[in-house]
């Protein structure tokens, strides 16, 4: 059995939350999806309400520190990523962005990732469309096609096996299935390999000497 | 000397949080004088000067005016910049300001050079952010040849050309003054120090050790790999930060309001999770000594530390008072117990007097070379 780590982002305020409710029901999905595909999943949750003053820290340093730190390292290092956010204002939550502005940006290019949603009437649903779906297109990431929103109608009176779950069920297999078929994702370390200073000095040389 | 020990100031004109006072630019300009005298009395190595083209600083638009004026008003103090900006300044404009510089200061001269970190500055002078890499790369290549050939013919991307150039007046003793390269982030500005054998200094002042550590690790390596020597050989430089009393509890208080809403890092992180990630250390002389002696065991022995002390608002009395205790009860102690621990093979601090030495060394050989002519068994060294 090959083993592939998800890892779970959370943007929802209060206990419980329906974000969150909502983040571990795609990632139990996903996980019973790789599970059929003789994949284990790793599964790690970042609840960002647990990072905030970090996060607004790390706006005016530049750099992480503490748990924080942990966590974009968890969420960078993952072979796919469940973010999920509550609509704000029609958008994320500013919360939900600060992690992903304070990411590297080549930080998540080429990662799977499903995104969800979470607000109090149907009528944000396209928040996952019109917002979501071009940041992560931004970060180059790779957005499976069903993201799932929840309204608290879908809670209230839907039932477990209704349209919800059904949504759920089918995001969860498509991001099981990118991450199932690629290779463990490789953390790129600028250090490692740096461009040797003949080929920057080559990049700018026009002379005739 | 073994290793160089100072300070650099970036001129910030900032309001002094427990009273409101803003100092004049005059005032400002003249306490930065004020301060490099004082750094000199008390017995530091170093004083260097950031370059700014934009309120609220007040630290000169070109150092070397600054620098001038300390340099009629001192006699042993080793003038620096922190940073000269080589991507917005004419490569000429500097191999002959800085050189000018030299012969007036009697070689108590270098410089670090630095991309800037504010987008604003680039098109200001005719130039574009995103050419950042792109101008440190050529406009050093140019300012480098300028210093150690008499005449240049050059062609690049980012100014015109020159033909049968001289820059005037030639680097005092032929040799040009020594330069560090400074950068943050930048993997390819620590390639660049190593590729020429200059210094890189890592102003860590804002960042964990961790990040620190990786991009001196990869300039050694690098350095090693040029052939300028072994990777424990490259010339390495650090920056640091402190606020110091007897009593570190009063260190601790009276610091606070000016960490709180400082420049940079005011109003995010508290003073003690700051102070935990990165060097700031605030509280008793000895606690410094203790912090900045175990630099080494992160990023190996080294050849400069400066400190930032005066911006904030810190008032000047206050800054002259931390200058006391800094060149009076900290570096004393911080020379006798990193020269303790250093290599022998662990090159000094570049000095402009032992770059002469070197430079007429190399002469000499050269010279016994010629002489001895292609019969001549050769010399083991």
């Amino acid at each position: 059995m090959t083993q592939r780590k998800l890892a779970v982002v959370s943007a929802g305020l209060r206990e419980p939350s329906s974000t969150r409710m909502l983040a571990d029901r795609l990632a139990a999905a996903t996980a019973e999806a790789l599970r059929q595909q003789d994949t284990e999943p790793e599964v790690t949750v970042v609840e960002l309400r647990d990072h905030a003053a970090e996060l607004s820290s790390t706006m005016l340093t530049g750099f992480a520190t503490g748990t924080l730190s942990t966590a974009i390292d968890d969420v960078v290092a993952a072979d796919g990523l469940i973010a999920v956010t509550p609509v704000f204002t029609a958008s994320y939550s500013g919360l939900f962005k600060s992690f992903f502005d304070v990411l590297d940006a080549d930080a998540l290019a080429g990662m799977p990732v499903l995104i969800g949603a979470t607000g109090g009437t149907e009528r944000h649903s396209l928040v996952l469309e019109h917002a979501m779906r071009p940041m992560f297109t931004y970060l180059r990431s790779v957005v499976v096609p069903t993201g799932v929103y929840a309204a608290t109608s879908d809670w209230g009176t839907g039932t477990a096996t209704g349209v919800l779950g059904d949504r759920i069920t089918r995001a969860g297999a498509e991001l099981a299935g990118l991450v199932a078929s690629r290779k463990p994702r490789e953390a790129a370390d600028p250090f490692a390999a740096p461009t040797p200073f003949e080929q920057l000095l080559a990049e700018v040389d026009h002379s005739d000497n | 000397m073994t290793m160089q020990f100072g300070i650099f100031s970036v001129g910030d004109v900032t309001p002094d949080p427990t009273n409101g006072r803003v100092p004049s630019e005059a005032e400002r300009i003249k306490a930065m004088v004020a301060i490099a005298l004082k750094a000199e009395e008390v017995g530091l190595d170093v004083f260097a000067v950031g370059e700014h083209h934009n309120p609220p600083f007040a630290a000169p638009p070109n150092p070397p005016v600054l620098l001038a004026n300390v340099a009629a008003r001192t006699e042993r103090i080793v003038l620096s910049t922190a940073t000269t900006l080589i991507t917005t300044n004419d490569p000429v404009r500097l191999a002959e300001d800085y050189a000018y510089l030299q012969h007036l200061a009697d070689g108590r001269v270098d410089l670090m050079m630095g991309r800037g970190n504010t987008g604003p500055v680039y098109p200001w002078f005719g130039q574009d952010i995103r050419n950042g890499i792109a101008l440190a790369v050529e406009n050093y290549a140019l300012l480098h040849r300028l210093w150690r050939e008499d005449v240049v013919d050059w062609q690049g991307k980012f100014r015109t050309p020159l033909q049968s150039f001289t820059a005037t007046p030639r680097p005092l003793d032929g040799v040009p003054p020594f330069v560090w390269h400074g950068s943050i982030r930048s993997p390819e500005i620590a390639e660049q120090a190593a590729y020429y054998g200059d210094g890189f200094f890592h102003n860590n002042i804002f960042w964990p050790m961790t990040h620190t550590k990786q991009m001196v690790d990869l300039y050694r390596r690098r350095y090693e790999h040029y052939g300028h020597g072994r990777a424990d050989q490259a010339i390495v430089g650090l920056g640091g930060q402190v606020f110091m009393r007897a009593n570190s509890q009063d260190a601790v208080r009276e610091f606070r309001p000016y960490f709180d809403v400082a420049p940079v890092y005011g109003h995010g992180p508290s003073l003690e999770e700051f102070s935990a990630e990165t060097p700031l250390t605030v509280g008793s002389p000895q606690q410094v000594i203790d912090r900045y002696a175990a630099m080494r065991e992160d990023v190996g022995d080294y050849q400069r530390q400066l400190f930032l002390m005066d911006h904030a608002g810190l008032p000047l009395s206050t800054v002259l008072e931390q200058l006391e205790i800094l060149g009076g009860e900290v570096v004393p102690v911080l020379r006798k117990e990193l020269d303790a621990g250093r290599p022998a093979h662990v090159p000094d601090a570049p000095t402009h007097a032992s770059r002469v030495a070197a430079a007429e060394q190399a002469a000499e050989t050269a010279e016994r070379t010629t002489d001895r002519g292609a019969d001549a068994p050769a010399e083991v060294l």
